[in-house]
């Protein structure tokens, strides 16, 4: 199975800005894994890093074993990276069915109906509404659809970029049982994103966590969950009792 | 009966301006650029006309085809060479560099064939179609046929191929056209060829209803003015505005001192631009960043 991508030291910069402080990360052939991180930490940068959207000033960027970073982002797209960006980047005047097809603009072998009608029984909505102009559809159909669109890249590995931002309870559940299909029966790797980090930790199995540009925790997701930083900060777990006490000490000094 | 004869003038004379607007409209839907050497193109699309047809003897319809099959190289050579070079500049620096072209290719154009007007040969001049008691020269018809026959084979080529919804793709959706594998660069190479091709249509069909200079350029402006009251950025728009602009200049050339007819397109954009800043076609369209 293919799809292994080895980050190695990035750092990437908007103009003078260093938003990537040198990142090395792993995804194994095969995985879900996951980044974290608060708003701003980077994370969206070192996916566009990934897929060529942004050009490392270092670093190294290698899909099986071959380097891809300098490449062009079509280009690494051909070579099988599909990159599902935050804010479900459609093409909003081509019909849905356009949209899916135009996921395959690159490929020319004859499985690509076959994965039309695979993306359909993925997400049936989008067969119903396949002669819509995507534009018209609901945050969580399109994202639906970028998703689905990315399917027909069959992709080696899926990068995935707050797939359920913004999106009703319902549709993250869904979304989060998709990415789960996609990898176990496609076969798919997954770097996945993602502001939900209950979700995030209970579907990948391996997670890194990033802070002002840097990678500053990575484990296993069974370990994450235990970690307190991890408890604390994302998943609002810390112990009431313990808050209240901490408060109780923050009003004497006040006084 | 007169108004009916003006009309047609009118509505030939806007095709041209509507074909080169579509020019602009399709460079600038796809990379967000204006390229104000659109005018210059078609002059050179009549000159090399003029080169395969009285020049080197080539009939008619093949100098024609020759004549669009250069043009559209030329059209690809100009995005590799002069603009590609220029992606992440301002968008000002890429304006200059457009006008700047315009001027080079006048200069050009002006080297090799001379400032002496020149006269296209074709199969029309003279020739006068009549329906009742209306005359219709066939160089006027020629044009209205030819604008048309482009109109259906655009809107085909965009509604129905691969090549042409994935333009439409990489103009609605830069990044997300990229990261579906679209060879967005060289998608960016064909709409300039295309555009340039649009441009040496307009040309060869212009040059027998007016002689070839190489300031003959000077209407991509007011195809320009046609381009945004027709809704900048919208293909159908861009000939509807053509249209407009054409019929109404012909109007106001008979009607208003000559003087004042002149600026007709000018006065036109100027009111759009008051009433309806978004132009006729205004597509709803919010370009992402
Ligand atoms: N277009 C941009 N120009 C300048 N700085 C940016 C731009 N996009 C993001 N940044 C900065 O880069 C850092 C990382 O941003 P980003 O990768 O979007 O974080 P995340 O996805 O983790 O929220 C932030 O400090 C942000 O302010
Ligand atoms: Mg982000």
């Amino acid at each position: 199975m293919a799809g292994s991508l080895i980050v190695k030291n990035i750092e990437t910069y908007y103009g003078p800005i260093m938003a990537i402080r040198g990142v090395s990360l792993e995804v194994r052939a095969g995985q879900i894994v996951t980044l974290l991180g608060a708003n701003g930490a980077g994370k969206t940068t070192v996916l566009k890093t990934i897929s060529g959207a942004m050009e490392p000033q270092k670093g190294s960027v290698d899909l099986d074993g071959e380097p891809i970073v300098n490449l062009d982002p079509d280009v690494i797209a051909r070579r099988g990276i599909a990159h599902v960006p935050e804010g479900r980047e459609v093409f909003p005047f081509l019909s849905v069915e356009e949209n899916l097809l135009m996921g395959a603009y690159s490929r020319k072998d004859k499985g690509v109906r076959n994965d039309l009608h695979a993306v359909y029984d993925y997400f049936p909505v989008l067969l119903e509404k396949r002669a819509q102009a995507a534009g018209f559809l609901s945050g969580g159909q399109q994202q639906m659809l970028a998703i689905g669109r990315a399917l027909m890249l069959a992709p080696r590995i899926m990068l995935l970029d707050e797939p359920s931002l913004g999106l009703s309870p319902k549709y993250v559940a869904e979304i989060a049982s998709i990415i789960t299909r996609l990898n176990q029966e496609r076969g798919i790797t997954v770097l996945l994103v993602e502001q939900n980090v209950k979700v995030a930790l209970d579907i990948s199995e391996y997670g890194y966590v990033m802070e002002n540009g840097r990678i500053v925790m990575e484990d296993t997701t069974e370990r994450l969950k235990q970690a307190t930083d991890i408890q604390e900060f994302y998943l609002g777990m810390k112990d009431e009792g313990v808050r209240g006490g901490r408060r109780w000490k923050q009003r004497k000094t006040w006084r | 009966m007169e108004v009916l004869q003006i009309l047609i003038s009118g509505v030939s004379q806007g095709c041209v301006y509507g074909l080169i607007a579509m020019g602009f409209v399709l460079i600038y839907k796809a990379t967000e650029m204006v390229n104000f050497a659109q005018g210059e193109l078609m002059m050179l699309g009549a000159y090399l006309a003029y080169t395969f047809i009285n020049v080197l003897g080539m009939s008619y319809i093949p100098g024609f085809i020759a004549t669009v099959i250069s043009m559209a190289i030329i059209g690809v050579v100009i995005e590799r060479g002069v603009l590609r070079p220029m992606i992440g500049e301002p968008p000002f620096a890429v304006l200059m560099i457009t006008i700047g072209l315009g001027f080079i290719l006048r200069a050009v154009a002006g080297a090799i064939w001379g400032t002496e007007t020149k006269t296209l040969s074709n199969p029309f001049t003279g020739s006068v179609a009549r329906i009742s008691d209306l005359s219709v020269g066939y160089e006027n018809l020629a044009i209205i046929v030819g604008t048309l026959t482009l109109c259906v084979t655009f809107y085909l080529f965009f509604r129905f191929t691969r090549l042409g919804i994935a333009m439409q793709a990489a103009s609605q959706n830069q990044l997300a056209a990229y990261y579906v594998g679209i060879p967005v660069k060289r998608i960016y190479s064909l709409v300039w060829a295309l555009s340039a091709s649009l441009a040496a249509v307009a040309g060869v069909l212009v040059a027998p209803v007016s002689l070839l200079e190489p300031v003959m350029g000077f209407i991509g402006i007011k195809a320009f003015c046609a381009a945004i009251v027709g809704g900048f950025g919208s293909l159908p728009g861009a000939i509807l505005g053509g249209l407009i602009v054409g019929v109404a200049e012909q109007f106001a050339n008979l009607y208003l001192p000559p003087g004042i007819a002149a600026t007709t397109a000018y006065v036109m954009l100027l009111v759009m631009l008051l009433v309806r800043p978004q132009g006729l076609f205004a597509s709803i369209q919010q370009k992402k960043v």
